[in-house]
């Protein structure tokens, strides 16, 4: 299945996410995950949280927000580095079974914001979509190219989670980067949740 | 007021969040623990479950506090030696009132040396940090503690940690 994936391009399939959204969460994990997020959205868009460090808790995170808002679709954006360092979240996910929770796995098998080292699992021919099932979370493809990726999300939005999609991409670095405000992300959102008022 | 004479220190623990609607409980398994852990299971007014790991716990507490619920993670000492990149970068960078309950080991009885070195890491890690903390070591003392640990966290936006000693518990000694 790996194998036959095309490899594509974060900031590519970041806009074409964003572009289906309407007032569901997104949590951008570390790094460029969370800066593509932030140049696809204009900076503009509530909803997001952008992790500027806890690299490895995009997953969580989202789970979290899942839980409060039942009601509102979750997705959380994140690296294959940054997902091998919290395997085990996989396995909370698939035990709590959150319906209204997609996660979204950027794999170009290297740590690319620190100088494009192998990861592991590369080195390895890990393939993440079987983890993820192998961790229960049966829902759980790779997308073969990017009009399949945009099935999967649409399938996502539209069905009951959790969801996992991965997609290989390149090692472009990300097109800007996210401001380094943690607290101003942390209110926005907040807001974005309806927690806050404006 | 909780009636101090008949309480246990883990149901005046389960009122006080209770009490100050935190209804997510998270937690990495831990034997002194164990009576917070099966109160809150058995009790739908909170949702509790077991992470795989500590962070991943301050990760889902942290989330849901973003999105209008309260929650807290439960560990023990050595767990919670697996967190000060994430309370640094996310719940002290970001300003969340993340509650996190400890249970001591590695003092007052420890078997284990690792347990006693670790121990030694977990207060010097949370002042270095700036995180508010109290050690609780009476049962008379326990809801006032806890109440005022979680309003104070929520009020100033600020993570805080609350150390339950084995003066309290009883701890957990070799068998």
């Amino acid at each position: 299945m790996l194998r036959n994936t095309k490899v594509m391009n974060r900031f590519d399939l970041t806009q074409r996410l964003v572009a289906k959204l309407k007032d569901e969460a997104v949590v951008g994990g570390i790094g460029f995950s969370n800066f593509d997020l932030w140049a696809s959205s204009g900076g503009q868009r509530l909803e997001n949280f952008y992790m500027l460090g806890s690299m490895g808790l995009a997953v969580p995170i989202a789970l979290g927000v899942a839980i409060a808002q039942p009601q509102r679709k979750v997705f959380a954006l994140e690296g294959d580095g940054s997902l091998l360092m919290q395997l085990g979240c996989l396995t909370t996910v698939a035990a709590q079974a959150p319906k209204n929770l997609a996660i979204i796995v950027w794999d170009n098998g290297m740590y690319a914001i620190t100088g494009g080292q192998a990861t592991p699992a590369a080195q390895a021919g890990t393939d993440i979509v079987a983890i993820a099932r192998g961790a229960g979370i049966a829902q759980s493809a790779w997308a073969s190219d990017e009009a399949e990726f945009e099935a999967l999300v649409d399938q996502s939005l539209a069905g009951d989670g959790p969801w996992l999609i991965a997609a290989r991409i390149d090692s472009e670095r990300a097109v800007k980067q996210t401001p380094r405000d943690p607290v101003l992300h942390r209110q926005r959102f907040m807001q974005g949740m309806g927690v806050r008022g404006a | 007021m909780v009636d101090t004479t008949t309480k246990t220190w883990h149901g005046i623990v389960l009122d006080v969040l209770k009490r100050n609607e935190v209804r997510l409980v998270t937690y990495v398994p831990d034997n002194v623990l164990r009576p917070v852990i099966d109160g809150a299971h058995a009790d739908p007014y909170f949702t509790a479950f077991a992470a795989a790991r500590e962070e991943e716990a301050v990760g889902i507490v942290s989330g849901a506090w973003m999105a209008g619920m309260r929650g807290i993670v439960l560990m023990q000492t050595s767990g919670f030696a697996t967190l000060p990149n994430v309370l640094a970068s996310l719940a002290c960078a970001c300003q969340i009132p993340l509650l996190m309950m400890v249970s001591e080991r590695g003092t007052l009885g420890e078997f284990n040396l690792g347990q006693a070195l670790v121990c030694r890491t977990m207060r010097p890690v949370l002042d270095a940090l700036g995180v508010e903390h109290h050690t609780i070591k009476r049962l008379d003392e326990t809801e006032f503690i806890v109440d005022r640990t979680i309003r104070q966290a929520i009020g100033t936006q600020a993570p805080a940690c609350l150390i339950l000693s084995p003066l309290l518990t009883g701890g957990k000694v070799l068998s």
